[in-house]
């Protein structure tokens, strides 16, 4: 049998590549998610409780948290584990805090050779500039609903 | 039980956004904004976020939707004390801890680390 009588069309195609894959990678996947995400709030959660037991207030302790895990990941994305990490862990290691870390370091990392102000300066807001915009954008909406609502 | 609850709800958030990336076929930046953006709603309305932090600790803080929820608290707090200046300061200003610690620490790994070879 050869390879053109497998794929005979586009379609054909498509239908062997549904019967190859069912649900059961999407399951699986969140699983993984679900349990790598778990496990980082876990880390967060530890941390948190150190702080309070130090007597740290709310705010800062929030903060103190996320820089914690921010520098850590960061790190790890500069060893290169974080991109395999996240390979296991798809959302589990995309939605918190280190996601962001990791979006931020890795382009660094990528366009240091392009020079330290166009490549690396320019390209660590490459994921982390539509963030801060979309967000500061959402939070002045916010801010001036609150403003007239109060 | 702080573990256990941080656990379930950090879980939770990480398969809707696992499910987003499958289904939808979203890049992670995007996932990223929308999250932010999402986090920011809730938290701006209702203070819904807060009660959630409240609940679930770092569960619910340290994923990205409580990045915009500190958006949101921020840009509250400086419309209270300053007026309506306060809607374009707010949001920054209460992350900007966040923002300067992840840039910072970017330009220090790519002061050590260079490139991986693929």
């Amino acid at each position: 049998m050869g390879k053109r009588e497998i794929l005979k069309s586009d379609k054909e195609y498509d239908r062997l590549v549904k019967e190859a894959s069912p649900n059961s990678p999407l399951f699986k996947n969140c699983l993984r998610a679900f349990v790598s995400g778990g496990f980082i709030r876990c880390i967060g959660q530890l941390l948190m409780n150190i702080f309070s037991s130090y007597g740290i207030v709310a705010e800062s302790r929030n903060m103190l948290v996320s820089v914690i895990l921010i520098g850590l990941a960061s790190f790890l994305t500069g060893l290169g584990w974080y991109s395999k990490i996240g390979k296991f862990c798809g959302a589990g290691s995309i939605v918190p805090i280190t996601g962001f870390s990791n979006s931020v370091t890795a382009p660094a990392i990528e366009f240091k050779k392009e020079g330290f102000i166009l490549g690396l300066g320019a390209k660590i807001f490459t994921v982390a500039g539509p963030v801060i915009l979309y967000g500061a954008l959402t939070s002045i909406v916010v801010g001036i609903i609150y403003y007239f609502v109060r | 039980m702080d573990y256990l609850k941080a656990f379930i709800v950090g879980g939770l958030i990480c398969v809707t956004g696992q499910i987003l990336i499958d289904k939808t076929q979203l890049t992670s930046a995007r996932i990223l904004v929308l999250f932010v953006v999402v986090g920011c709603i809730f938290g701006g309305r209702l203070g819904w976020y807060d009660r959630l932090i409240d609940f679930a600790g770092a569960g619910a803080s340290v994923p990205l939707p409580g990045f915009g929820n500190t958006l949101a608290k921020g840009v509250k707090a400086e419309v209270d004390s300053r007026g309506f200046a306060g809607a374009l300061t707010g949001g920054l200003k209460s992350a900007s801890g966040g923002i300067t610690a992840a840039i910072v620490f970017a330009f220090l790994s790519a002061l050590i680390f260079n490139p991986k070879e693929k």
